[in-house]
């Protein structure tokens, strides 16, 4: 273990580095395309369904295959790992935020409208606060899945803790395999406790205690 | 608001021909069965619904051409489910409306605090969540959340039905005493006849999207246009209105003893002591009630005090002369009171009902046309008031101002 990180130390630190940063662009672009989408599918209803078929659509490919598919149009490299996590975080964001917002209390809603809240006004300060809980646990469940699936994207060169398990597969070196594999799950661990306390802190205050 | 008219054919034809006209201050129930209109109706007043044809005016003004969030702010809004904002706090809720209007913070607290205290609850519930109040304090919330941005009309969709009987009756009570308090217009819907009864000026009966009838109260229960209102008011009522349809004015004393703010402790006192009352009405020279003295005010203060203006207490309960005898002797007798000043329109002290007039109307009520009271519950209904009337007799002190 020492000399595991005598040895790889440095190494280690800049692939965990690595993972953290194309996991949390990639997490963060699907926060900044689902929630706005998830929203928008509760207003035209009509096309919640297909956009939603295309989203389960996208998770079904497997992660392997779609990082591969990226290469013909961005090369190898972070870019096309970003791209591919950001397409598998989209689905569990998407589909808790329209689902989130599906379930407000109508009465709540009606109300608000019936006051005199714009549309607007209406997510904002009612249907969406009411919803965060549901959209927060969304994007606790993708972020585990990307910083899990971020893994693989060493393969298609973007670097990253990935790199330690398939140089141990290669050279059948079990310590690397660990070494890459345990700070994964330490990782993903630490980022889904961070975003637990998130949601305690987005969930809104609904008594005094 | 005047001129309120409106057509609503279509496929499905949710409400046909309606032509109203509410008056400013009126309290408009709407009532029917389910799928009469009576909601729809409702909710096209505040644009929550658009009418296929026909034009809805509220002061004079198409509210189609109005925008309608501007339109809904001028528009209080209580629903039967409440809806108030879990995750705001009781002050949040109550200047949800403020807020929108942009008004300064300290005006939306000083307003908070004000309509808490019109629903009498403390002042701390402000910082508490929905959640920590019963389901009639929430309503009660709700109707205030309405009045809080000086709406001058309300609509209420069968505000009161979650609520137990008991809750609801104090929040009818609540309802009602606003409106003729603040003289707010409401429309209100619902399918309980009793509570339509209780709070109207007149009531609008529905059914299959047309207006069966729009009369008073009083003009509902004595002359139902045809047999769907008969079967909606219901046999026992028809029965049970007839004596109940005689207006304070009628059974009132008409020569109350009242003197004027000017008047000194002395001259207060020996008319008291002339005409063998306990106490006095206050009215200026024109005759418009001002409040009132008791004997015991007199005593207490008899030293202190110089003219009737200094002891006199003006905040009193009064009636209305051609308010009927059913809406208020119930609040009378709830209240304790000994004797409540009547007074006409304008205000001015035309007679007072004491206890010894209770006394007769529930005399007549039971006893006045015994062969109509075949009604075995009805007769015990009235014994429960009569010994109710008892019990408050004994407790209070001093007797019948006459």
């Amino acid at each position: 273990m020492i000399t595991f990180l005598q040895t790889y130390g440095t190494q280690l630190l800049m692939k965990t580095w690595q993972h953290i940063y194309i996991s949390a662009i990639a997490l963060a672009l699907g926060i900044i395309v689902a929630v706005p989408l998830g929203i928008l599918l509760t207003r035209v209803k009509k096309i919640a369904n297909v956009v939603m078929a295309i989203a389960s659509m996208l998770q079904t490919i497997p992660a392997m295959a779609l990082l591969a598919l990226m290469i013909p149009f961005f090369g190898i490299g972070a870019i096309p790992a970003i791209v591919a996590l950001f397409i598998y975080s989209l689905l569990p964001i998407l589909r808790n935020t329209y689902l989130g917002m599906e379930d407000v209390e109508p009465s709540l809603i009606d109300a608000a409208k019936g006051m005199g809240l714009t549309g607007w006004q209406s997510i904002i300060k009612v249907e969406v606060p009411m919803a965060a809980p549901v959209i927060m646990s969304g994007i606790r469940l993708s972020a585990t899945y990307v910083i899990a699936w971020a893994a693989l994207a060493s393969y298609i060169g973007a670097g990253g803790l990935g790199d330690f398990i398939f140089n141990g597969l290669n050279l059948y070196r079990t310590d690397l395999i660990l070494g890459g594999s345990i700070p994964v799950i330490i990782l993903a661990l630490i980022v889904d406790w961070l975003l637990g306390k998130l949601e305690a802190v987005v969930t809104p205050r609904t008594s005094q205690a | 608001m005047e001129h309120l008219n409106k057509t609503y054919p279509g496929g499905k034809v949710a409400v046909e021909d309606f032509n109203l006209e509410i008056e400013k201050g009126e309290f408009v129930c709407f009532i029917g069965t389910s799928g009469s209109g009576k909601t729809t109706t409702m909710r096209m007043i505040n644009r929550m619904l658009s009418q296929t044809s026909g034009t809805i005016k509220l002061e004079g003004q198409d509210i189609g051409q109005m925008d309608p969030v501007k339109l809904r702010r001028k528009i209080g809004y209580v629903i039967q489910n409440i809806g108030l904002m879990p995750h705001m706090t009781i002050r949040d809720n109550i200047t949800m409306v403020p807020k929108l209007l942009k008004w300064p913070q300290d005006k939306m607290n000083e307003r908070a605090k004000e309509m808490i205290k019109l629903v009498e609850l403390p002042e701390d519930y402000l910082d508490r969540y929905p959640s920590e109040l019963s389901g009639g304090q929430q309503q009660r919330i709700g109707v205030v959340r309405a009045l809080a941005a000086n709406q001058d009309l309300v609509l209420m969709d069968e505000p009161f039905g979650a609520l137990d009987p008991i809750t609801r009756e104090a929040l009818q009570d609540l309802v009602k005493d606003l409106q003729e308090r603040l003289g707010k217009t409401f429309v209100f819907v619902t399918h309980d006849m009793d509570e339509a009864l209780k709070l109207s000026t007149r009531i609008v009966v529905m059914d299959g999207g047309k207006i069966m009838q729009v009369d008073t109260p009083d003009g509902i229960l004595r002359h139902p246009a045809n047999e769907f209102v008969e079967n909606l008011i219901g046999k026992d009522r028809l029965i049970q209105a007839r004596p109940s349809i005689t207006t304070v004015g009628q059974v009132m004393l008409k020569s109350p003893i009242a003197t004027t703010p000017g008047k000194s402790l002395t001259a207060a006192l020996r008319l008291m002591h002339d005409k063998r009352v306990d106490s006095l009405l206050v009215t200026d020279e024109a005759g418009i009630l001002k409040g009132m003295i008791g004997i015991e005010d007199v005593d207490y203060s008899f030293n202190s005090a110089t003219s009737v203006d200094d002891i006199m207490k003006r905040d009193i309960f009064y009636v209305q002369s051609n308010s009927l005898i059913r809406d208020t002797v119930e609040r009378i007798l709830k209240r304790g009171f000994k004797n409540i000043p009547v007074v006409d329109d304008q205000h001015r002290l035309v007679g007072i009902v004491t206890r010894a007039t209770l006394v007769d109307i529930v005399y007549d009520a039971l006893w006045g046309d015994e062969e109509e009271d075949e009604e075995s519950d009805n007769i015990h209904h009235g014994e429960d008031t009569t010994k109710a009337k008892a019990n408050d007799q004994t407790g209070a002190e001093g007797g019948d101002q006459q």
